[in-house]
């Protein structure tokens, strides 16, 4: 098992009722810690529009992930 | 109304972004808009995911530097809760001249739209509101897609 920091924003944070926690995952890549977490909390963004943050860098889906990673999983974005 | 004018007095500009090379200087300002999508909008938040936002604002900056010749750009994005005419947005562009300057602006402007972690939640005058580019009708408890 990981412990892996995940911070939620936007749609995300309303869903997830918080901003940031630590979650404990055998989840091996980040996409498998979405679909885990989208499950639990029922997200309904596909994981093909959703990015991934790994420690402060975009990261493909495929990412293993380790223990100690923050990540944040990104909803489409609308700044600008 | 459109206007001309002319005058002998200077015209005032932004002092940092003054260069002695710059002969083309341009500014956008994304400014709330009250019409979206044919929906009024009454207000809106942006909230951003601050250390990537500014990480992946400033890459952009830089990669602008190296694709237009121009000699330097600034950007400046709001968070939290604006109103109706409130700038969402200013980039500016400092070039030499100025096709390079209208080009990288609008570049700089549209690769924001495009990577950077920051989301608009808009409230709409019947007291709705969504998260822009986010939100299915599905997520709202309608039934079926």
């Amino acid at each position: 098992m990981k412990k892996i920091k995940v911070q939620y924003y936007a749609v995300f944070r309303e869903k997830r009722g918080l901003g940031e926690e630590v979650v404990e995952t055998s989840a091996p890549t980040a996409g498998d810690l979405y679909r885990e977490l989208a499950a639990e909390h029922k997200f309904t963004l596909t994981p093909g529009l959703v990015r991934a943050s790994i420690n402060l860098s975009f990261k493909p889906f495929e990412t293993e992930l380790r223990d100690g990673d923050t990540v944040v999983f990104i909803p489409p974005v609308a700044g600008g | 109304m459109p206007a001309f004018s002319l005058t002998a007095d200077p015209i005032e500009t932004s002092p940092s972004t003054a260069q002695d090379a710059a002969g083309g200087y341009v500014v956008f300002e994304g400014r709330v808009r009250n019409l979206n999508d044919g929906r009024e909008v009454r207000s809106l938040e942006y909230e951003a995911f601050d250390e990537l936002a500014v990480k992946t604002g400033e890459e952009i900056l830089q990669e602008s530097l190296a694709k237009y010749p121009v000699l330097d750009a600034w950007c400046v994005h709001r968070t939290g809760h604006l109103q109706i005419g409130d700038i969402a947005i200013r980039v500016e562009v400092a070039s030499a001249h100025r096709k390079a300057a209208f080009e990288a602006c609008a570049w700089i402007v549209d690769e924001v739209k495009r990577r950077v972690p920051i989301w608009k939640k808009e409230h709409y005058s019947d007291g709705d509101s969504g998260w822009i580019n986010c939100e299915a009708p599905s997520d709202r408890g309608y039934e079926g897609q």
